[in-house]
C-alpha cells in the first residue's frame, strides 16, 4: 500500500516536472551527511532544484506537492568516486571504451569528459541503485613501449535522465604509481618516482619559460605540449591530483613527495593504507578506496584488510568509497558500504564515504549532503540503504523525479512470462 | 575454412596417437594391463581428506534456514559423528553434547560456490601461479584443475570466511573443453588431495561463445567463429563416442586384438557419455544454451548447469524442462556483449519458472558474500512482482549449487544423515552486517570468529601485519 502511494506520486512527478514547484519529503528518517546529521523524523522542501530547507519542525509551504516518506530512510544521492561510467559501455567491445589512451604523445592531456556517452545504458542502471553523482576516472593505457606516466583528467558527471552528463570536465588528474606505475617507467620503482619528479620539475620550468618553449630555444622536455599544459594546474595545487598507490611503503613515498612539490592530492587504491593511517591523517590527504579489497592480490597489497576503512577513519583520514569494478557494478558501492560497517565503521561515517566525501574531496560542494543550498540530489529507501534488499523507491536529481527503470529492468519484464503466442519481441 | 582445418588438425591428432598406439606396441602388456584401461583406474588422485576432530554438538535457539526451503524459529541442529543427527523446533539436547547458543543467531547450510578458480587463480595474482586456463588447444578435456590447485591460496580461507565450506574449482573458459573441475571441502590442507570432496563426481568444464572463438581466432586458428565452436564440440563427442566403442568392443573380445591407445582426453569425454562426469557448461546466450542442449541429446549426454547463464531467463521454461541449473551473478553484467543482458532478475526469474537457480561468484571478493549477492538477486526478483522466499533464497547458494555438482545426496541442506556443514551467522544471512560466526565442516569447527585457535591463515601470510585477510 505504501509503495503504491509513493509509486502513484512517482507518476504524478513524472507527469509534470517538480522543478517549477514545491516538493516535501514529510515523515521522513532523514541521513543529512551534513552538521545536521541524522533527523528521525523531517521534512526536506525542495524548490528550484534545490534544497530550500530540511528539519525536524517544519511547517510544509502550502500547495507544496506532498510525498509521505512514511519513517523510510532519506539520504543525499551517492557519489560513485572512481567509475567507468558513460565512459565503457562493454570493457571487451574496444570501440566502446573511452577510459584510456595508448597515445604515444598524450597522457596528462588526456580528457575522459569527451567520452561520455550520455545514452549509456550503463548509467539508468547505476542511477537505479540510488547514485546520482560520479568521477569518472582514466586508467593507464598501454602502448608498444609507452613510457608516460599520467592516465589524464577525471570528469565529474550527474546521472540524471535526459541532461548532459558532464557536470564538471577536467576536475582532477590521475596517476598510477606502485607495480602499475613501475610497469609505465620502465620496469622499476625506482624509474616511476624519477620519471614523475623529472616531469613535475620540467612542469614548473615550462610554466615560467612558455615563450622560449614557443620559440624553440629551450631543452627539450620529455613531455608533449599538451600534457605540460594540462599538468600546469597540478604542480599549482589548483587541480586535485589523484594517485593509485597501494603498498605502506609506497603511500609514505607519496605523501613526501607531494609535500615538497605542494601537491593537492587524494590517494586511491590504498589496501595498506591502514599501516601508515597516521601518516595520511597527518598529511591531510583523503583517500579513495574500495572496502571489500581484503586479498594479497599483488606484493603491494599483502596486508590488505576489510578493517582498513574503519582504522582509517578512527585516525582521522577522510575516506570515500570507489568500488573498483567500473560503471556496470556502480550500484554495489551500498553494499561495500555495508560491509564496512559490518568491518567496524561507523554507520554515519559508510554514508559520508557514499555522499558527502567524495563530494568535497573533488571540490564538487554543491552536492553530498541535505543541507538548504544544496542541490536537491535525493534517495528515499525502501529499508537501509547498505542492505542488498532493499532498493531506492524515489530519485530526485537537481530536484527532478528520475525514472524508475532501465533497459535491464525492461528486459526482465519482457521475458517474466515466457510461452506467449508471439515472442517477446512484440512486447514493447 | 576454420572448420576444415579444425577436423584436419583433429584427423592429424588421430593419425598421430594411432601411430603411437603401434610403436607402444612393444611395452604395453597384452592384453591391456590394469593401468591401461580407463574403466580399471578411474580415480588415480583419490581423495585423502578426513575431517576434523569434532564432538557431539547441539546448537540451540538458531534461526535455522534448512536450505529446502524451511525456516525454522528457534530451533535446534544436533550434530554428531559429523553428520546431521536433528533438526528442528522441538529437540531436546542429550547431556553429553557440547551445547552452543545460539539464540539470536540464524543458522544455514554451508555455503556451496558453484564457480571458483581459489587455487589455480590463486593469490597472488602473478604468473608464475596463473594456473588456470590451458589455452593451447580448443580441447584440453586431458587436464584436470586439481592438478594446478595450489592449497596455499588464501582465498580458501578468505571465503570460508564468508561461510563457503565446499566449492567447484574450474578450469578457465578459454577452450571449448577447458578439462576436469574438482569439488573441493574448504579445509585447509597441505595437499589438494586432502581436500576433495570425498565421492563428489568429476565434471566437465565446456564454454560457449566468445572467449574460444577469440583465444583461438585471435591466433589465426580455430575455433574462430561460433559456428567453429559447434564444430568443435560435435568432432569432439564423435571422436569419443568411436573411443568408447574401440573400448567397449576390445573387453568384449576378451584380450583378443590390440586394445586400443589409451588417450586422457577422451576418457574425460567418454566419462560424460556414459553420465560419471557432469557437464559444468559456461554459456551466457539464451540461443547458444539451446544449441548446446540439442548437441548434449544428439551424443546423449546431460548438461548439469549452465555457468553465468546470463540470458537463463529468456529459456526459463526450456532450462527448467531439462533439469538444467543456471549458475549466474545478481550484480555482473556488461563487460562483454554477450553478457550485455545480463540481468539482476535472472535467478529470481529462472527459479520462478520452475528452474534451478545458483548464484555462484567466478571471483575470490564475491565468493566471500554469496549471501548478500543471494539477497540482491531476491531484492531484485520481488521488485518486478516475484514472489519468492527468503528460505527459497537460500537454496541458491546451498541446495541448488550441491545439486549441480552431483553431492546434494551428501550436503547441501541440514537434513539428518548429511555433512554438517553448517555455518552460523551473527544475523539474517541476507542482510549485508551478518558475519559468520562459526563455520563447521563435517561436525568440526574449521572456522570461529571469537576463538584465534579456530583462525587458519595460509603460509603464504604467515608474517603479515595484517593478521589474515580478515
Amino acid at each position: 500500500m505504501q509503495r503504491l502511494i509513493i509509486a502513484a506520486i512517482a507518476v504524478i512527478l513524472l507527469a509534470a516536472p517538480v522543478a517549477a514547484g514545491t516538493t516535501a519529503i514529510t515523515n521522513a528518517h532523514i541521513y543529512t551527511s551534513a552538521k545536521a546529521g541524522e533527523i528521525a523524523s523531517g521534512t526536506i522542501v525542495i524548490r528550484n532544484g534545490k534544497i530550500a530547507d530540511v528539519g525536524a519542525n517544519l511547517r510544509v509551504p502550502a500547495g507544496a506537492t506532498i510525498i509521505d516518506a512514511r519513517g523510510r530512510i532519506v539520504t543525499p544521492g551517492l557519489y560513485a568516486a572512481g567509475t567507468n561510467l558513460g565512459a565503457v559501455e562493454i570493457e571487451l567491445v574496444s570501440q566502446t571504451n573511452d577510459n584510456a589512451t595508448s597515445s604515444q604523445s598524450l597522457s596528462a592531456a588526456f580528457d575522459i569528459s569527451y567520452g561520455i556517452d550520455p545514452d549509456s545504458i550503463v548509467i539508468p542502471v547505476a542511477r537505479l541503485g540510488g547514485i546520482t553523482r560520479a568521477l569518472v576516472t582514466p586508467v593507464s593505457g598501454d602502448g608498444d613501449g609507452r613510457e608516460l606516466l599520467f592516465a589524464g583528467q577525471a570528469a565529474i558527471i550527474s546521472l540524471a535522465a535526459g541532461a548532459s552528463p558532464v557536470v564538471k570536465p577536467r576536475a582532477a588528474m590521475l596517476l598510477e604509481l606502485g607495480e602499475s606505475g613501475a610497469a609505465h617507467a620502465g620496469g622499476a620503482r625506482g624509474t616511476a618516482i624519477t620519471s614523475l619528479r623529472a616531469d613535475l620539475d620540467d612542469v614548473r620550468w615550462y610554466a615560467s619559460h612558455r615563450r622560449s618553449y614557443d620559440n624553440g630555444s629551450m631543452r627539450e622536455l620529455r613531455l608533449s605540449r599538451q600534457d605540460l599544459e594540462a599538468l600546469m594546474p597540478v604542480v599549482r595545487g589548483r587541480m586535485t591530483l589523484i594517485i593509485s598507490v597501494h603498498r605502506a611503503a609506497d603511500i609514505r613515498e607519496v605523501l613526501q613527495l607531494a609535500k615538497q612539490y605542494r601537491l593537492q592530492i587524494v590517494l586511491t587504491g590504498v589496501e595498506e593504507g591502514w599501516m601508515v593511517a597516521h601518516d595520511i591523517a597527518k598529511a591531510r590527504v583523503p583517500v579513495m578506496l574500495n572496502p571489500t579489497a581484503n586479498l594479497p592480490g599483488s606484493f603491494e597489497m599483502r596486508a590488505a584488510t576489510l578493517n582498513n576503512a574503519a582504522r582509517l577513519d578512527a585516525a582521522g583520514v577522510t575516506v570515500a568509497f570507489a568500488n573498483g569494478d567500473g560503471g556496470h557494478r556502480a550500484r554495489e558501492g551500498r553494499y561495500n558500504a555495508g560491509n564496512a560497517v559490518a568491518h567496524g565503521l561507523p554507520y554515519t561515517k559508510a554514508l559520508a564515504a557514499l555522499t558527502s566525501n567524495p563530494a568535497s574531496m573533488f571540490g564538487d560542494r554543491n552536492v553530498g549532503s541535505i543541507e538548504r543550498g544544496k542541490q536537491a540530489d535525493i534517495v528515499i529507501w525502501s529499508g537501509d540503504p547498505l542492505e542488498p534488499l532493499s532498493e531506492a523507491q524515489t530519485i530526485f536529481i537537481a530536484g527532478e523525479s528520475q525514472p524508475m527503470t532501465s533497459r535491464a529492468d525492461e528486459l526482465a519484464k519482457r521475458y517474466k512470462t515466457l510461452n506467449n503466442p508471439y515472442p517477446p519481441a512484440y512486447k514493447n | 575454412m576454420a572448420t576444415l582445418h579444425f577436423s584436419a588438425a583433429i584427423l592429424a591428432a588421430t593419425i598421430l596417437l594411432a601411430g603411437c598406439a603401434t610403436t607402444e606396441g612393444p611395452v604395453a602388456p597384452k592384453p591391456a594391463g590394469p593401468n591401461l584401461d580407463p574403466q580399471v583406474d578411474s580415480n588415480p588422485f583419490p581423495s585423502t581428506y578426513k575431517a576434523l576432530p569434532s564432538a557431539p554438538t547441539a546448537l540451540v535457539g538458531a534461526t535455522i534456514f534448512t536450505g529446502t526451503g524451511q525456516k525454522i524459529d528457534n530451533g535446534t541442529v544436533l550434530i554428531r559423528d559429523g553428520k546431521i543427527e536433528s533438526v528442528g523446533g522441538n529437540i531436546s539436547v542429550p547431556a553429553d553434547y557440547d551445547r552452543v547458543d545460539a539464540k539470536g543467531k540464524w543458522i544455514t547450510p554451508g555455503i556451496i560456490d558453484a564457480h571458483s578458480h581459489l587455487g589455480v587463480y590463486p593469490q597472488p595474482r602473478v604468473n608464475a601461479v596463473s594456473d588456470g586456463n590451458e589455452a593451447t588447444n580448443p580441447n584440453t578435456a586431458q587436464v584436470w584443475a586439481e592438478h594446478s590447485v595450489w592449497p596455499q591460496d588464501e582465498g580458501f580461507n578468505a571465503v570460508r570466511r564468508g561461510g563457503v565450506t565446499s566449492m567447484l574449482i574450474l578450469p578457465g573458459s578459454a577452450n571449448l573443453f577447458g578439462g576436469r573441475s574438482v569439488t573441493l571441502k574448504n579445509v585447509p590442507a597441505i595437499t589438494m588431495q586432502a581436500m576433495k570432496f570425498p565421492g563428489a563426481p568429476y565434471g566437465l568444464k565446456m564454454a560457449c561463445g566468445e572467449n574460444p572463438k577469440r583465444v583461438y581466432g585471435s591466433k589465426g586458428g580455430a575455433p574462430s567463429t561460433r559456428m567453429g565452436n559447434v564444430a568443435g564440440y560435435r568432432a569432439a563427442w564423435l571422436e569419443a563416442a568411436q573411443y568408447a566403442q574401440k573400448w567397449d568392443a576390445y573387453r568384449a573380445s576378451e584380450g583378443k586384438g590390440d586394445a586400443p591407445a589409451r588417450d586422457l582426453k577422451l576418457d574425460t569425454l567418454v566419462g560424460v557419455l556414459k553420465g560419471e562426469i557432469l557437464v559444468q557448461n559456461h554459456c551466457y546466450r539464451a540461443d547458444e544454451m539451446a544449441v548446446m542442449i540439442d548437441i548434449a541429446k544428439e551424443f546423449g549426454y546431460k548438461i548439469s548447469a549452465f555457468h553465468h547463464g546470463s540470458e537463463g531467463y529468456k529459456v526459463a521454461d526450456l532450462l527448467a524442462r531439462e533439469g538444467i541449473c543456471v549458475a549466474t551473478w545478481a550484480g555482473w553484467w556488461g563487460f562483454k556483449i554477450e553478457a550485455i543482458d545480463g540481468v539482476a532478475e535472472n535467478a529470481a526469474l529462472v527459479h520462478a519458472a520452475g528452474g534451478c537457480a545458483v548464484i555462484h561468484s567466478d571471483d575470490p571478493i564475491l565468493s566471500q558474500r554469496l549471501n548478500q549477492e543471494a539477497a540482491a538477486a531476491l531484492a531484485a526478483g520481488r521488485k518486478i512482482g516475484l514472489t519468492i522466499s527468503e528460505a527459497d533464497a537460500i537454496k541458491w547458494i546451498t541446495a541448488n549449487p550441491a545439486k549441480m555438482l552431483g553431492i546434494l545426496d551428501k550436503t547441501g541442506t541440514l537434513e539428518n544423515g548429511k555433512m554438517a556443514d553448517v555455518v552460523i551467522w551473527s544475523a539474517h544471512p541476507l542482510s549485508v552486517y551478518a558475519l559468520a560466526e562459526k563455520v563447521y565442516i563435517d561436525g568440526a569447527v574449521i572456522y570461529d570468529r571469537n576463538d584465534k585457535r579456530r583462525q587458519p591463515k595460509s603460509d603464504f601470510m604467515i608474517d603479515r601485519k595484517a593478521g589474515g585477510t580478515e
